[in-house]
């Protein structure tokens, strides 16, 4: 169907469109799982933190 | 899957649903399903790629422009999906007031908004070499961009309330009420004249469309519904963790034990 990929990126002169529509799903469907991601760190880590807060004021209330 | 290594469903040979609408549950369950749609959603994903470029031949009237319907048709089918499905779930917990069911509706808005903005997006992208313009007040574009508009309320609503569980309350009257646009989004073309044409798919009729750009716009639905339930379950967990920080099996997880 494509003769070559010069002709493929061109996608018969509608280039702008389809390219700047599959490119901007493409980045939100890959920032929109990375976003979640670091929100679960957050998450993790303040857990952890308030688990450590809370046993270092057991140890020290000793 | 292997019911040894799966405590959850271990116990008896029926699964217990009702166990799994209890978040500490559901939690690890969730963990374990994230990676299988996560594959699906590749698979599904190469499969429909290939069969948009290089297998659907090229539009007689559209020319090469036309491929845009290969993401523009599966984002807006998911936007109005995830709406239903996102307002049964805000619904279930208004009726038995689940925490679970709350906090999967609350996972499911900022899916829904992305593949709504996706739909406007790509159709806007579709719209200008096609139509000759961005944007038109049509009966189609302007009730989807109100579905945008009711997921972004709905976020919003859930954000200004402190509390939880008044919050889940709120913006689950305020999605069963968005429930009417659906429907109005999907008839807009047949009810109003509009600029958008048809229906691409229909149930009663046979598709007017060559089979390899159908079947490229059905595994393209099938990854972008797959990638909507890895990333609901992602963010699920995290609503689950944030909104059962102060309960002893969250401090008992191996991710949060130091």
């Amino acid at each position: 169907m494509w003769n070559s990929p010069a002709e493929f990126f061109a996608m018969g002169g509608y280039a702008l469109y389809v390219w700047s529509s599959f490119g901007v799903c493409a980045l939100v469907l890959l920032l929109e799982p990375l976003l979640v991601r670091s929100r679960f760190k957050v998450a993790v880590r303040r857990l952890k933190q308030e688990q450590l807060a809370e046993q270092f004021d057991r140890e020290s209330g000793q | 899957m292997n019911s040894v290594n799966n405590p959850p469903f271990s116990n008896s040979r029926l699964i217990n649903w009702f166990k799994l609408s209890s978040p500490s549950t559901f939690y690890p369950v969730a963990g374990k399903l994230i990676p299988l749609f996560w594959v699906l959603a590749a698979l599904f994903g190469l499969a429909g790629l290939w069969v948009s470029f290089f297998v659907a031949p090229v539009d007689a009237v559209q020319g090469q422009g036309y491929r845009i319907i290969f993401i523009h048709v599966p984002a807006s089918w998911m936007s109005m999906l995830i709406y239903l499905v996102m307002a049964a779930w805000a619904g279930l917990g208004l009726v038995f007031n689940t925490r679970l069911s709350a906090m999967m509706a609350q996972a499911l808005a900022p899916v829904g908004a992305w593949m709504a903005f996706l739909s406007l997006w790509t159709g806007a992208f579709w719209g200008k070499p096609m139509w000759g313009a961005w944007w038109v007040w049509d009966a189609r574009l302007t009730s989807e961009l109100i579905l945008l508009f009711l997921y972004l309320g709905f976020i919003a609503l859930r954000a200004s309330i402190d509390d939880s569980r008044r919050a889940d309350k709120a913006a689950a009257i305020l999605a069963l009420v968005g429930v009417v646009n659906v429907p109005i989004i999907y008839f807009s073309v047949k009810w109003w004249n509009t600029l958008h044409q048809g229906a691409s798919v229909s149930l009663t009729k046979a598709p007017a469309m060559a089979q390899t750009m159908l079947l490229g716009m059905l595994l393209m639905a099938l990854c972008f519904w797959m990638y909507s339930i890895a990333v609901a379950l992602m963010r699920v967990r995290v609503i689950i963790l944030e909104r059962e920080a102060h309960t002893d099996w969250v401090r008992q997880l191996s991710e949060v034990k130091s």
